[in-house]
Order: structure tokens, then sequence, then C-alpha cells
């Protein structure tokens, strides 16, 4: 089954932003100004593929990643297609994308630079990280690029968190639209239309922002196999969690991983006053 | 269910027999890095997979459509589809940097081809004969020529076609009537009639250059006496544009027995007053520059056969595991189980992912010689490897798709009854199979050319070469462990010794003797195809042993290259002896008959 596909309907939980206080505080700072064009930074999640059917290691310490195939996430190829999207109409000057991680990082970079980023930089750490850690070290990577526009997936296909843009824009104390289904970017400010429980919600935050990007935001194109071979010609800088004084210690131990349990075997009930009695006593669904 | 394209072992094979790192460490190749080639790789299989793939039956279904203004459609989502292969710079992969191609290494190049055929052959036909034009006007064209059409070809922007076939002269060129009449201003005018034109027209690009073999008015007769023109639908202006419609129109399209989705036309010249073309190269040597292009096309053909073959073994093996039916004949009491537990289905699957790997290693053994061929500054180098080349060329056309007619034909027996039906899509893999012995040169035609001038022109010094490597190779598996090698040993040699007596017979027969050699022709191709594929899988699976003893996390993978070894050289060796035998005593059986008596 195209793992892809169980994202494809998900609704996910939106975290609400409180934008009357938001705009409080970015009323405070300076603003770019109308008709602006702006540097986006796309953070990319080097993840196990969403075609891999993934193992629980025997030890139940994690999923066996030994020697399976690793590609981008796909909201965060969503996201770099966004950016370069926002580049071709004219609303981005220069894409920056990051990625923090191991060395082969590098190749899920390369990979964001052949679909359009301009350039790229990887955190390099053997580490485990966690949501926390990689929204802390992003934002020192803000701090140092200035970005207008952080553009990121709403999760990673791996472990499903869906907090790093969230943390990322609270570090920041930046305005944030989650789920995005569309982005426009107008007189400093960007209009995004949002996928919640109830259908859309169109809100419109001023720069400098976080957008994390929903299926639905766009299709990503496939890379054009010249630019796979620019790409590799690209700049790509690759400086440590200690360079950027971040501490990227976990803060959450995991205890331990199992499979789904497997599913039992259906049966057929006589009569719908049968079906009530399971659903009420054996289920405890109703 | 999609294709799937096989990169692991892609990949394996850019490691061992045609090590990619070892190119890209040659100014010639410096751009092809293994992680460069490893995204072009991966996006090209998103594209097969994601793009062509779900083209291929319903085009299959719909076929081309010719208008009756000659206009032709092909079948829907084709030309979209195209728009995305252009826009991703498909067409130029091969091709040179000056000409605004990436001039990616053929053994690169043969993996993309093989995941565009596999996906959808109608389709990969666009591509492959426009790549055969454009290779035909780089070796021979000149300024004026190459100026007019090869950006544009190269950027996918216009397409291309070659049209050798006339009613009358099929595999005997010498018969072609097609006329070029000089107008006096450096350019002539066609007449003629030439048939089976893969996309001869077609609606996915503005304008299609026409490559055509031609006799000029006062041209000697036969082989000697064919130019070779370029002939544009629409003309081209000086600044590049569009200019008047040329008179080159495609008056039908055939009927097919497969590869439905391509439009194959029967073209019409200077029924108007003459198509305009443009000589290519010199006067009178059309067919040498065909020739040299024409290895590139038929090594192209050869990848359709692994192709097409790949695709039916994926398609099969799924069918298998679902499809439950009868007991396990070790179990009988046991319920009813998926067919892939019979050990008939088992053989049948074996054959067709044992040869298509085969001749999938083959060919990349090939594709690298040519690579070295164009990376190499050492002379002695390029030429051991040119006439390593020249020699498997034949081999791989002829072999490899002489397999992909049982391939695909094992791929309906194991569907059973809903193989003959088309739905399934079996069947579609076989019928579009059956044009690969054909076209680029029969089968026999290949043969006529391992036999002849690949083989008994140099007195078989490259086919003894090649028969000294296999044996010292051969021998070196006596340092190894694992027991499918060891296996492979004693198998390999005596495949290799029923091809040495094979070739020795032809050597020493076919000037005394021709026609006993040339009733013996096709079943060396078969020879040399299952010899060579026990010595290149055995290559790879050296490898393969080496990291599944070192318990490489994917050792599953390696072991099931072994066994898969293990299964061909005792399956197929012995058929490769049963060859040799009928090489040396076949003739006479071959040539009893009195003719009036067939």
């Amino acid at each position: 089954m195209h793992a892809n596909s169980q994202y494809r309907g998900l609704r996910s939980r939106k975290l609400r932003a409180e934008f009357s206080i938001v705009d409080s505080v970015l009323a405070l700072r300076k603003l770019p100004a109308f008709g602006d064009i702006v540097k986006v930074l796309v953070p990319v999640k080097r993840v196990v593929d969403y075609n891999v059917k993934v193992r629980v290691k025997a030890d139940n310490s994690g999923v066996d990643i030994a020697n399976v195939k690793m590609s981008m996430n796909p909201f965060c190829e969503i996201a770099v297609e966004e950016a370069v999207r926002l580049k071709e109409k004219g609303s981005a000057t220069e894409i920056v994308a990051v990625s923090a991680g191991v060395t082969q990082c590098q190749e899920t970079l390369r990979n964001a630079m052949a679909i359009g980023a301009d350039r790229g930089i990887l955190i390099e750490t053997d580490a485990e990280l966690q949501p926390l850690a990689v929204a802390k070290l992003l934002k020192a990577i803000v701090d140092k690029e200035q970005p207008q526009l952080v553009i990121l997936g709403k999760q990673a296909i791996d472990d499903d968190s869906n907090q790093t843009g969230q943390m990322l824009a609270a570090l920041l104390n930046w305005g944030q639209a989650t789920f995005a289904s569309k982005v426009e970017i107008e007189g400093g400010a960007a209009k995004v239309t949002c996928e919640v429980d109830g259908g859309l919600e169109t809100v419109s935050i001023k720069l400098p922002a976080i957008i994390t990007t929903d299926l639905r935001l766009n299709e990503p194109r496939y890379a054009t196999l010249p630019n796979i071979m620019k790409a590799k010609k690209k700049q790509l800088d690759i400086v440590k969690p200690a360079d950027l004084g971040v501490d990227v210690t976990p803060r959450l131990a995991t205890l331990k991983v199992e499979e789904p349990p497997k599913r039992k075997g259906g049966v057929k009930v006589a009569d719908v006053a049968a079906l009530i009695d399971k659903l009420k006593n054996e289920a405890k669904v109703i | 269910m999609p294709y799937i394209a096989p990169l692991k072992e892609f990949q394996f094979l850019l490691e061992t027999i045609a090590p990619i790192s070892t190119l890209a460490e040659t100014a010639h190749f410096a751009d092809a890095t293994p992680d460069t080639v490893n995204a072009i790789l991966e996006e090209s299989a998103k594209f097969a997979t994601g793009v062509l793939d779900p083209l291929n039956w319903s085009g299959d279904r719909e076929g081309a459509t010719r208008h009756d203004d000659s206009s032709v459609t092909t079948p829907k989502g084709f030309k979209a589809a195209y728009e995305g292969y252009r826009e991703m710079g498909g067409m130029g992969l091969p091709m040179p940097q000056e000409f605004g191609g990436l001039g990616l290494p053929r053994s690169v190049v043969t993996l993309t081809d093989e995941m565009l055929h596999s996906s959808n052959m109608s389709f990969g036909l666009m591509p492959m004969l426009t790549q055969g034009a454009i290779e035909a006007m780089l070796i021979a064209g000149n300024d004026q020529i190459k100026t007019m059409f090869l950006e544009k070809m190269v950027a996918g922007e216009w397409g291309g076609t070659m049209n050798l076939t006339e009613p009358q002269a099929g595999s005997d060129l010498a018969l072609v009537k097609t006329r070029a009449e000089r107008v006096g201003d450096g350019t002539y005018k066609i007449f003629g009639t030439k048939i089976f034109i893969t996309y001869g027209e077609h609606d996915w690009t503005e304008n299609i250059v026409h490559l055509v073999l031609a006799r000029t008015t006062d041209a000697p007769e036969g082989v000697k006496g064919i130019s070779l023109f370029a002939v544009p639908k629409f003309l081209v202006n000086a600044n590049g544009s569009l200019g008047a419609r040329n008179d080159a129109y495609c008056v039908s399209l055939e009927h097919k027995l497969g590869i439905h989705g391509s439009p194959t036309a029967v073209m019409q010249y200077g029924d108007k007053g003459g198509a305009i073309g443009y000589l290519v190269g010199e006067e009178n040597r059309g067919l040498e520059y065909m020739f040299i292009m024409m290895n590139l096309a038929r090594f192209g053909v050869g990848l359709q056969g692994i192709g097409i073959a790949e695709r039916a073994y994926q398609r099969a093996v799924a069918f298998a595991r679902e499809r439950v039916q009868s007991r396990d004949v070790g179990a009988p009491k046991n319920p009813s189980v998926p067919i892939i537990r019979h050990p008939d289905i088992r053989r049948m699957l074996l054959r067709m992912r044992s040869q298509t790997e085969a001749a999938r290693a083959i060919a990349m053994a090939t594709a690298y010689a040519m690579d070295l061929v164009d990376s190499s500054d050492d002379p002695e180098v390029q030429k051991v490897n040119q006439a390593f080349v020249e020699l498997m060329i034949p081999v791989v056309k002829g072999w490899s798709t002489e397999m992909s007619l049982e391939v695909t034909s094992l791929g309906v027996q194991v569907h059973g009854g809903m193989g003959f039906v088309e739905e399934t899509g079996a069947a579609q893999h076989m019928r579009d199979a059956r044009i690969t012995t054909i076209y680029e040169g029969t089968t026999a035609i290949q043969a006529n050319d391992l036999i002849g001038r690949k083989m008994a022109r140099e007195g078989g010094i490259t086919a003894k070469n090649l028969i000294n490597a296999m044996s010292v190779f051969a021998s070196s598996l006596s340092d190894e462990n694992h027991i499918h090698l060891k296996a492979t040993q004693r198998r390999l040699r005596e495949g290799i010794e029923a091809m040495a007596r094979a070739v020795d017979f032809n050597l020493a027969h076919f000037n005394s003797d021709v026609r006993a050699c040339f009733a013996g022709s096709v079943p060396m191709v078969k020879l040399f195809g299952i010899v060579c594929g026990a010595w290149a899988l055995a290559r790879v699976g050296v490898e393969a042993a080496h990291r599944s003893a070192a318990n490489h996390p994917d050792k599953a993978f390696y072991e099931a290259k072994l066994a898969t070894l293990r299964f061909y050289v005792d399956t197929m060796i012995p058929e490769a002896i049963a060859a040799a035998d009928t090489i040396v005593n076949g003739a006479e059986g071959t040539m009893a008959l009195e003719e009036t008596a067939f």
C-alpha cells in the first residue's frame, strides 16, 4: 500500500494560533514593506522512504533503519516545492534548505536543491534529534540567515510528531499558519488557507512567519535531470550543533517500540441486537 | 500492479560490473558521481512508475489515430507525459553537453532506458528513435545540419525518425529505390515511399526531422549508392524559426500485433513536387553512417527486451503470490496454496528472472566497455573495449530479445487462463515483445553479424580473447567458498568449453562450408547469450557472496542473487551445450530437405 495515501485523508489536529496576541507582538517588529519579496528557509528531513514497510528492531528499541531506502519526507518535499513556486512567482528571492542529522542528509539537501533550493545547510550530528532540539537548531539558523519565511512540512512520516514548526514559531515568537493548503504572499503578510477539522480557514499572518504544509498544498514536481546535476555544484555548508550553541540532548526517553497488534479475525453476527451487544460489551465502543 | 524499478539491483551493477565510481574519476565523466547518478536513477524511476506505467495499458487499448489531414493523435495522456519527459531533460541524458545534453555514461543511460521500456515500450520508442537520429547527425552531419537541428532535438523540442525500409527493401537495403535529385543550391528533392516509420507522425512536437536513405540520380547500384538525408516536416528558416510545410506526409498507420500506443507510419515523400532534404555527410556513404548509429540502436532494442522481460516477471510474481490454487504437492493434506509454492511455477518464474538478470548484466558489461572507450586516453584500452562492444552488440540485441519472447510467454503461462485475456496485462507484454526480434535487424541478421563480421572476418581474435578471459575468471572461482559459486565454476567451465567448440567450428568452416555456419548462426547467438550471461552474473555473484559472508545488513538480497545464479547455471548451461551440438552437427539436417519438398 502506498504509505502516503494514509496521509491523504488525514485531517490533523491544528494547534490554533492566538492571532490577537501574535499580532500585538509582531506590531513591535520591523516588518517587510508592502511588495517585498522574501528569503525563505525550508527545513527538510531525511526519513525512511514512504514505500518501505518498516520493521521493529528485535530488541524493541526502535525501527530498523539499517540499509532501508531513505528519502525526503513527503511533507518537506511539498514545502520545498511551495518555496520554489513562490520564487517562480517573484515572491521569494532566495531559498535556503536546511537539514539536521547524519552526514547522508546531504543527499536530502541535494534533492531539495535539485527541486530548486539555492543552497543548503547541514547541521551534522549523529545524535538522536527530538522536535524541540530541531526547533532550537532551526532557531539558531534563522537568527543567522534572517529569512522572512520558514516553510516546513507539518510532520515527518517517521515519528509523526507534528511539533517542530509550532515549537520553532514559539521560540522565535513568530506567527504561524499550520496545515497550509494555499499560500500567497502580499503586502508583508502571508495569506494562508489552513486545513482545519471543520474545513478550511483562511488567515493572514504578518511576516516573518512560520508555515507548515499539508498534502493538498501542491504536487511536487519531478526534479529535472539537468537540475540534479546542477544541484551537485550548489553551495552546501556544514555546521555542528555545538557551533550553534545548541544542546540537543533528548528530553524524552523511548521505553519500547512495538508492532501494532495483529488484526483478529471477524465474526458474523446473527442480528442487529447481537451486533449492538458486542459493540457495547466486547468492544466497549458504544 | 505498478512497475517498480529494480533500483537496488541497478545500484549493485553500478558497484560491480559497471563501476560508476571509477568512471567518475575520469575527466570525461567527472559529473557522474555515484550520488548524482543515484539521484538521476531515482527520479527516472519515479517518472516511469508515476507517469509512464499508468499509460501503458490504456495506450495499448486506444492506439494511435491518423486523421484525414495526415495528422496523427497519440493515445490519451501520451502527449502530456512527453511534455514531462522533455521538461525533465530525458532526451539529452546521453547527449554531448555541447548541444545541451548531460553527457552521462552509457552505463547509466542503459538503466534509464530499461525503465522507460519496462514502464511503457510504446512511449519509449520515440526517444529511442530521436536519439538514434541525433547520433547519426553527430557522427556524419556538417555544421549546417548540426546547427539547424541538433539543439532542438537534444532538448526534445523536435522529434526524429529513421527511414530505411521500403516495401521491397527490408533487411536488404541494397534494394532502396527512394530518389534524391540535386536542386542546385546544395539541397535535394526527395521522392519515394518509406514504410514502418516509428513515430513518423505524432502530436508531441512542433517539428519532426526524418532521416531518409535515398539514391542520388547518378549513384552506383546496390549498397554503395545510398545516401542519408535529413528531411524536416517543417523547413527551418535561417533564424531557426519554422518555415514552410515540407512535402513529407504520413499516408497511413499500420495495424500491428503490439506496441499499439506508438504510431507506425507509411511516409510519402515528394508527391507534391519533392521534399526538401539536406545531405548528411557525403553522398553514397549513407549506409556506413547508418551502421555506426545502428550499433547503438541495436543495443537499445536489446534493452527493450530486458525491460519488457522485467515487467512481465514482476507481473507474474505478483499474480503467483496472490493466486491460490491446488495443494502443495509435498503437503497434500493442507489447504490450497498460492501457486508460487508449486515447483513448476518456481521454475517458470526463475527462468524469467534469471535470464532477465543475465541479459541485463551482459548489457551493463557492454555499456561499461563503451564508457571506457569514451573516457580512456589509452589507445590499447579503447581498442580492446571497442572490439568487445562490437562482438557483444549482436548478442545483446539478439539474445535479450529472443529471451524476452520466452519470458513474456512464460508470464502469460504463469497467469494460466487469466493470462490469455487482455485485462491482466500479461498478454500485452508478450505482444509488445514480439517486435523486438524483428526490427533493427532480425535475430538472423544479428547472428550473421556475429559469426561473420564480428568473428570470422578477424579470425575470431576477440571471441577467443573473451573465451580466455572467461576461463581465467572461472579458475579464480576456486578461491570462493560459497556453495553456489562452487557449482557455478563447474557449470561455467562446461559452458565455456561448448562455446570454444562452436567458435572453432565456425572459424574452421566459414570459408569452406559457409552454409553450414549460417545454419547454426542463431544457435550461436543463444550460446553466447547463455554463457556470457553466466559469466556476467557470476562476476556480480562473487561480490554478492563476499557481502553476504560479511553479514551485510542486506544479506537476503545478495543470497537471492546467488540462488538465481545457481538456478541459471544449472538449467541454462545445458541448453548452451545443446546449442553447441546443433552448431557443430546440425547443418546437414538443416540443408538436407529439397527446396521443392517444403
